[in-house]
């Protein structure tokens, strides 16, 4: 137990690679036992990150739970790891999703069991490793080790057209990650070149983009596209998008909802962490760019909302309206407001469950009917009310009805997003109109009016299994809409923190009394590493009013 | 704060008992029996209708000018960040109410007219299937809609708004199997989500202007006092960091106006209304009456205070008002079908609310919000009462004669019609009376309002004329019901009688709150109302309360009930005495009426417009994306590949397999000449060796000579 209090983040990260492993040793011929081994882990991984949760101190605004080791002393690589405000609940997410999909594939996956198995824990801790690497190296060594199981994932269990998606999908990830390899490189000989006397190699994150502040601009504008491009295409950004068009189509339930649910998410937690420090200093420069990543999500937001509405396959619609929510997302992370921040963080979590949920979903009809075509389903609310009644809370949540988690990201998002343009706002919200539009019509098609085909009236209602994965994602949407307060507590100083280093004129031009009193943005790489959180501050206390009087 | 408060300090639980009740119908309602859950629920509905009568009761014994009770339960929303003057503050919306006049008068009508609502729609929706869903879903509509009027900022009340909207989906679709509900609904939730965007980006400028969604900060005590919206802009109109009339207080009061011309559904938004007539009939009467029409005229008047500082906003209200009013009651006119004339007819009413707003009289507004609702929904449950009657038959054209068949029907229905038509004493008169006369008085200060008074007579001529249409139509004259039905006609179940009851006596009786009017003195329901709608802008304050004098206004109240009159006979003569005179103007106005029965007209137009266009654009973008999109990141990729590629077998070809073939070319040139040395004899050979060692060494040597000099 003492292990587990002091390296709490190795336990979450590495439970699941301690179930792949033991599945190896598992003869080929047992099933169920790789069943059953596979879900436990599943299942072990979520609970040991539940007391991550709870012990993450409130208000605190930089790296808790810091667990540090040499690992390739020559190149300054550390296995480092730590989790601030702004990766907690993306952990959260991971592991609750993670588990999960691997409880969802217990009928639905036959064949190569203990590989797929093997390949979904793999997947998890390679996501968990991105959320908690405080190391670039390792970092980057997690990032690419999610690649090969997804790609396995898809090209094994996936549809017809598996090879040529997963193909896909591994080469666009691959574009991406080598233009950031490059990123890399380029922000550690960069650190390297202006290292001080007697100072030593490093890949921690924390220090990399702290000197980075400090670097001109023309170099800082060359590591911003190169990270970019790896983001843009995770996320993915208008016009990146293709990849996942056909990944999300041919994945396997289990896949689509981890690639939809976490792996998009990697990508604007990248932008968060590495995209923002990374914006060039010089303000005209700054808006350029800005400006050039705004019209892209906007035009993601429309596009896909747009390609939605006629859309006839339901994963591809999922895929688009991927496309159009998280469009939201980036918009709101370079809107640089703290709103529009907390806002974006939320609404990755809210996508995670609302979409997860909705790929379950699709995955529940799939294995009922063996097709996606819209237009094979109709009038099912009545074989399957229950079904149907979680669908619709599930689409609420997906369309930012109040009293469900949806509305408070939305609202949150869009609220920042208006603060630093409101035209930005008011193309964001046409986005939130249609996805109204699309999701609601796609539920009338599919759910309501008469059963229009044979093959649909005897279809069974959910099982206990299907129950216990859906609840818990209905419970949080509810919970998040009802009481997002704990979301906020958690969240909002981490984002001041960021605001205040990538866009310090949002505070400054309030006048002094705000002017940050906060350390200094650049610290001694000596002291990140090692102080838990430097300006822990109590909960500020809710400051008086100035226009009133 | 007096010591008998209770009522005050628990109204929370006004909205709280309809959730609580939707939930455990929504949980055990397909296991409950249908009289359990009935009980459930008009109980629930008493209950609330309690607390709010006697929230008001409690209210009024405050002194006039205190009459603001406002509690926070909890902090719900706390926004980091937001910059407002000088200071970054975290936006606070809490959840907590807001009890003034207003929202007093507001709940009441609500939980009022819901109970009736409710205890009628035990019967009628006696032998529908999915009777609990229907009452989960009134239930919840209900909570949101109390939501909607209680809430003491406006991230709260949005939630009551987009609640709303939803539940009027799932109701209007309550029919779900059938496609006509399904269309209806979405059209209903589309239009008003589209609409409550705007209200959401109004809230969003209203919140960077002040810094609080909070409407006001009276009743509140020391930790959260001086933060409303209220008190920061007149605030900063006492600073003069914002004027009358400044750009971003008519932005804001055009984008909540554009949420409440959805909601309410006024020109040319419209169009959801009538749609939504397919909902089951009590619903309908509901939202026609107190619920959802009446949540634009509720946001315009909370924010009354954002309007009296925009006169452009301010004329634009009446100005749609006073087009929906007119053009909703000569659609009226021409309908066939009961629900669609009451549905018009409703919205000419709220147009002229929209009216009332407009000219700043406000008061006026909300009166005749409050005496619509009786109107309404008295004629909406009796004209339910006669399609149950006739077995879901609802066009005109197929009744007739129903006067006797139906006493405690008919009975109503006449005083619900006198009532609309304005006549006087009864409730329409007043509320009537009270718009257009301060329509008359704003016509004195300004001109272009006195067009905006004739446009509300007219309005008043019609209701008139379409009112008492429906009435001869429907309970007059010959019975043209189909014989297979006739013989089935039954009075109603009592569950429809006592309602119908109420409401008659409140459809006469409701008006006169505002009876010292006719002596010259101010409504009571004003005067009650009056601390909602303080005068804040000083232009106001000098035109809208020259009030007419008392002989101008016994003028207009005689004009209008003249007109009405008029309006009478005018539809005794052709519905009544002469019967074919009617069926011979409706065949000469033939291609007039087909096109105003058709209430697709506008939604054909939207569809044209817009639907239809954006369907296009989606399969235009979809193919877009398949073939260029697609095509070129696809095609870019697989074209570096295969660049990479080519470049790599280049590389392969000519630099690595090049080079040893190079090589392998220059030895075999070497090799020419060399051939001559080939002379297969040793000495030649040793010769040759020693020959190239010397050169080999000469030419190294020299280098490594070098080399090692330059180590140094």
């Amino acid at each position: 137990m003492q292990l587990y209090s002091t390296h709490l983040l190795s336990v979450i990260l590495f439970t699941p690679l301690v179930g792949a492993l033991l599945l190896m040793f598992v003869p080929r011929e047992s099933a169920n036992l790789h069943r059953g081994v596979g879900n436990l882990f599943g299942v072990l991984g979520f609970l040991v990150s539940i007391p991550l949760l709870r012990h993450f101190p409130r208000g605190s605004d930089a790296y808790e739970f810091i667990e540090t080791a040499q690992w390739i002393p020559s190149l300054g690589a550390h296995y480092a790891l730590g989790v601030d405000g702004i990766s907690l609940f993306l952990i959260m997410l991971t592991t609750l999703l993670g588990m999960l999909a691997i409880v969802s594939a217990w009928n639905s996956i036959q064949q190569r069991t203990k590989e797929f198995y093997i390949l979904m824990l793999l997947l998890q801790t390679g996501m968990l490793g991105v959320f908690l690497s405080l190391d670039l190296f390792l970092f980057f060594v997690f990032w690419e080790a999610t690649l090969v199981p997804m790609y396995f994932l898809i090209a094994v269990w996936g549809r017809e057209r598996r090879l040529l998606a997963s193909l896909r999908f591994f080469l666009y990830s691959l574009a991406g990650s080598v233009i950031m390899l490059l990123g890399i490189l380029a922000l550690y000989f960069n650190y390297a070149k202006a290292l001080p006397q007697n100072g030593s190699l490093t890949f921690d994150i924390p220090v990399l983009l702290a000197a980075a502040h400090n670097f001109p601009d023309s170099l800082k504008i060359w590591l911003f596209w190169a990270f970019f491009f790896a983001f843009a295409i995770k996320v993915p950004m208008f016009p990146f998008h293709t990849w996942l068009l056909d990944a999300h189509e041919e994945a396997p339930t289990a896949a689509s909802v981890l690639l939809a649910g976490v792996m998009l998410k990697m990508g604007t937690y990248g932008f968060l962490r590495f995209s923002l420090p990374l914006l060039p200093a010089d303000p005209a420069l700054r808006a350029k760019i800005i400006h050039v990543v705004v019209v892209l999500s906007i035009i993601g937001i429309l596009y896909g909302a747009i390609i939605c509405i006629m859309q006839k396959e339901v994963k591809r619609l999922l895929a688009y309206s991927s496309l159009s929510q998280l469009g939201f997302c980036t918009l709101g992370i370079f809107a640089l407001t703290p709103q529009a921040l907390s806002g974006s963080l939320l609404q990755q979590i809210n996508l995670g469950i609302s979409t997860g949920a909705l790929f379950f979903l699709v995955g529940m009809l799939y294995e009922r009917r063996n097709t996606q075509l819209v237009s094979e389903f109709g009038g099912l609310a009545t074989p399957m009310p229950n079904f149907a009644v979680i669908y619709l809370i599930i689409t609420l949540s997906a369309i930012g009805m109040p009293l469900l988690n949806g509305f408070i990201g939305e609202s949150t998002l869009l609220l920042g997003i208006f603060e630093a343009n409101k035209s930005w706002a008011a193309w964001a919200v046409l986005g939130i109109v249609l996805s109204a539009a699309y999701f609601l019509w796609l539920y009338q098609r599919a759910m309501l009016g008469t059963v229009t085909h044979e093959a649909n009236k005897l279809l069974t209602d959910l099982t206990p299994r299907e129950y216990i994965i859906l609840i818990p994602l209905v419970a949080l949407a509810f919970w998040i809409g009802l009481y997002p307060k704990p979301f906020f507590d958690r969240v909002s100083n981490p984002i001041k923190k960021i605001i205040q280093q990538t866009n310090p004129a949002f505070y400054n031009q309030q006048g002094s009394d705000t002017a940050p009193s906060e350390a200094p943005y650049i610290v001694p790489p000596s002291e990140t590493t090692n102080s838990s959180s430097p300006t822990k501050s109590a909960p500020k206390n809710r400051p008086q009013h100035a226009g009133a009087h | 704060v007096t010591p008998s408060a209770y009522f005050l300090s628990h109204a929370w639980l006004v909205p709280l008992v309809p959730l609580v009740t939707a939930l455990l119908v929504f949980f055990l309602g397909r296991a409950l029996p249908k009289s359990v859950i009935s009980v459930l629920c008009v109980a629930s509905m008493f209950l609330s209708f309690a607390f709010s009568l006697g929230a008001i009761l409690q209210l009024l014994a405050f002194p006039s000018g205190a009459r603001v009770y406002q509690q926070i339960l909890f902090d719900w929303l706390v926004l980091p960040g937001l910059p407002v003057g000088n200071l970054v503050t975290p936006l606070v919306a809490e959840c907590g109410y807001l009890l003034d006049p207003l929202s007093a008068v507001m709940i009441l009508v609500i939980t009022g007219i819901g109970l009736l609502i409710y205890i009628y729609s035990v019967g009628y929706m006696s032998h529908e299937p999915g009777y609990y869903r229907y009452f989960g879903l009134l239930n919840l509509f209900s909570f949101f809609m109390l939501t909607l009027v209680l809430a003491n900022n406006l991230l709260l009340f949005f939630v009551g708004w987009e609640g709303a909207s939803l539940c009027a989906y799932f109701l209007i679709s309550f029919h779900f199997l059938k496609n006509p509900a399904l269309q209806a609904g979405l059209r209903t939730f589309l239009v008003n989500r589209l609409t409550g965007a705007a209200v959401l980006l109004g809230i969003f400028l209203v919140a960077i202007t002040t810094g609080t969604v909070r409407f006001t900060s009276e009743g509140l005590s020391e930790p959260h006092s001086s933060i409303g919206i209220f008190q920061v802009f007149t605030a900063q109109l006492n600073q003069g960091i914002l004027s009358s009339g400044a750009p971003i207080l008519t932005a804001i009061a055009l984008l909540f106006l554009v949420g409440a011309i959805g909601k309410s559904a006024q020109f040319p938004l419209h169009a959801w209304l009538p749609d939504a007539a397919v909902a089951p009939v009590p619903f309908s009467a509901f939202i026609h009456s107190a619920a959802m029409v009446t949540s634009g005229v509720y946001l315009i008047a909370r924010m009354n205070f954002v309007y009296q500082l925009s006169p452009f906003a301010m004329n634009t209200v009446a100005l749609i008002g006073a087009t929906t009013a007119i053009f909703a009651a000569f659609l009226a006119l021409l309908q066939t079908d009961v629900k669609k004339v009451l549905a018009y007819s409703t919205l000419s009413q709220v147009g002229l609310m929209f009216l009332a707003l407009g000219v700043g009289a406000f008061a006026a507004g909300i009166f005749q919000l409050m005496i619509h609702a009786f109107i309404k929904s008295l004629l909406f449950l009796a004209a339910g009462s006669v399609i149950h009657a006739l077995s879901g038959e609802s066009d005109l054209r197929k009744m007739g004669g129903l006067w006797n068949t139906m006493p405690s029907t008919s009975r109503p229905f006449l005083i619900a019609t006198l009532a609309l038509a304005g006549m006087p004493p009864l409730a329409g008169f007043f509320s009537k009376n009270e718009i257009l006369s301060h329509v008359y008085a704003r016509s004195a200060g300004l001109d272009g309002y006195l067009i905006l008074w004739i446009v509300g007579v007219l309005t008043a001529g019609l209701t008139s004329l379409y009112i008492f249409r429906l009435l001869f139509l429907a309970f007059f004259g010959r019975s043209r019901v189909p014989v297979e039905i006739e013989g089935h006609i039954r009075e109603t179940p009592k569950a429809f009688a006592l309602p119908l009851m109420v409401l008659a006596f409140l459809s006469i009786a409701g008006g006169w709150l505002a009876l010292p009017v006719l002596w010259g003195e101010e409504s009571p329901f004003a005067r009650f109302l009056a601390p909602v709608f303080p005068s804040v802008s000083p232009q106001r304050a000098t035109t809208s309360f020259a009030a007419n004098s008392l002989q101008t206004e016994y003028v207009l109240m005689a004009a209008s009930a003249v007109i009405a009159l008029f309006a009478v006979l005018l539809a005794y003569n052709i519905y009544i005495k002469h019967p074919k005179r009617h069926i011979r103007i409706a065949e000469a106005l033939s291609r007039l009426t087909k096109w105003g029965a058709t209430t697709n007209t506008a939604d054909n137009l939207y569809d044209i417009l817009f639907v239809n266009r954006l369907k296009d654009l989606s399969l235009f973008l979809y193919s877009f994306d398949l073939k260029i999109i697609q095509g070129l990141t696809n095609s870019a990729t697989s074209r570096a590949v295969r660049l990479l590629s080519r470049v790599s077998t280049w590389w392969d070809e000519w630099i690595i397999d090049g080079l040893f073939n190079f090589v392998a070319k220059v030895v075999k040139s070497f090799s020419v000449p060399l051939r001559m040395f080939q002379t297969g004899s040793f000495s030649s050979y040793a010769v040759l060796i020693l020959l190239g060692l010397v050169i080999l060494l000469g030419y190294y040597g020299h280098h490594v000579q070098y080399i090692v000099r330059n180590a140094h």
